[in-house]
C-alpha cells in the first residue's frame, strides 16, 4: 500500500519561499495570485495493512514538526 | 570540567567547539551519533554546529532522533548542561529540549558574517561572564536561522528571563530579535551565533570565549 502525506506551514507562519514564488508569478505577468503557499509531499510505500494511526505517529514523530507545520494523510 | 561533543554525519564545527572548550580548561570527549550513552561524569553536551544528515527533511530533524540525541534528552532532564550551536540549536528545538522551531531566513539567503548581539540575561552559567546589556560581535553561518514560536512561548521567554542574546540587526527575521535562548532551569542554551568561532585573537575577536570561560568557571565548582 502507498500513502501520501501532504506536510504545509500553519496559517500565520512567514513563509518566505511561498512569498518569492508569488513575486516570481507577478513578474511574469500573472495578475492577482494573493498568496503562495509551499509545502512538501512524501510519498510512503508501506506494508499492507499499515493503519493510519501508525502513519500519524510517524508524521508527528519525524516527518512534521508540529510547531509550525500541519499535514494531512492520504491513503492511495 | 567533562565536555563531551556530539559528532553527527554533517557536523562540521564540532572541533571549533571542542577547541574552544578546551582553551576554557575543559575536557573534551567526542560522541559518535550512533553512540547510545554519554561517557561517565560529563558536566557539559555540546551540540555542534554543520549540516546533521544533509539538513534533509528538515535541518537537525534527523539529528534529533539519532541514538545519542536520547541521551543528550535524558541529560538535559536530569539537569545537566548543554550548548547547541546553530545546527545544534536547530536539534535542541526538534528534540523539544528547547521550545520554538527555526524557519528558512526571512531573505531567503544563507548570511555569513559578524554580527553584533546584545547579552540580554547574565543569569545562567554561559553568560554570567558577559555584562547585562553589553554588545558582542560573533559571526552567524546559517540558512534557517529565522526562529519562531507561538506568542504564549515568546512572552514566557521574556517574562522568564530566558532571551539570552538578541541581534542588532535582525538579520534573519528571527521573533523578538531572538539570537538564542535558555531552558527554563537556565542549564541549556540555544544559539545560532557562533562562539566558538570567535574565541581566540586569531578569529578577529574574543567576544565568544566568555561563554566557555563562564561554563568552566561554574562547572568546576558545580
Amino acid at each position: 500500500m502507498k500513502a501520501r502525506v501532504h506536510i504545509m506551514l500553519k496559517t500565520g507562519v512567514l513563509d518566505p519561499q511561498g512569498e518569492a514564488v508569488r513575486h516570481a508569478l507577478g513578474s511574469l505577468g500573472f495578475d492577482g495570485v494573493n498568496s503562495v503557499r509551499q509545502g512538501k509531499v512524501i510519498e510512503l510505500d508501506l506494508k499492507d495493512g499499515t493503519d493510519e494511526a501508525t502513519i500519524k505517529d510517524m508524521c508527528e514523530r519525524l516527518l512534521a514538526n508540529t510547531v509550525i507545520e500541519s499535514y494531512r494523510v492520504e491513503i492511495l | 570540567m567533562h565536555a563531551a561533543v556530539v559528532v553527527f554525519p554533517g557536523s562540521n564545527c564540532d572541533r571549533d567547539l571542542a577547541v574552544a572548550l578546551e582553551r576554557a580548561g575543559a575536557r573534551v570527549s567526542m560522541v559518535w551519533h550512533k553512540d547510545t550513552a554519554m561517557p561517565d561524569g560529563v558536566d557539559l553536551i555540546g551540540v555542534p554546529g554543520g549540516f546533521s544528515f544533509g539538513d534533509y527533511l528538515r535541518c537537525g530533524a534527523i539529528a534529533a532522533n539519532s541514538p545519542i540525541c536520547r541521551a543528550v534528552k535524558d541529560h538535559a532532564d536530569r539537569g545537566g548542561y548543554v550548548l547547541g550551536v546553530c545546527n545544534g540549536f536547530q536539534i535542541l528545538t526538534e528534540t523539544r529540549v528547547l521550545p520554538g522551531t527555526l524557519l528558512r531566513n526571512a531573505g531567503l539567503k544563507y548570511i555569513c558574517r559578524a554580527v553584533p548581539l546584545t547579552v540580554v540575561t547574565t543569569d545562567s552559567a554561559f553568560t554570567c561572564s558577559y555584562d547585562a546589556g553589553q554588545t558582542i560581535t560573533v559571526p552567524i553561518a546559517h540558512h534557517d536561522g529565522n526562529y519562531h514560536a507561538d506568542a504564549e512561548t515568546l512572552r514566557a521567554l521574556t517574562a522568564e528571563d530566558r532571551i539570552a542574546f538578541r541581534y542588532g540587526d535582525n538579520p534573519n527575521g528571527s521573533a523578538d530579535d531572538i539570537a538564542g535562548i535558555l531552558s527554563p532551569n537556565r542549564r541549556v542554551l540555544g544559539m545560532m551565533p557562533h562562539p566558538e568561532r570567535m574565541a581566540e585573537a586569531a578569529h578577529g575577536g574574543t567576544d565568544g570565549a566568555a561563554i566557555f570561560d563562564g561554563l568552566v568557571k561554574q562547572l568546576e565548582h558545580a
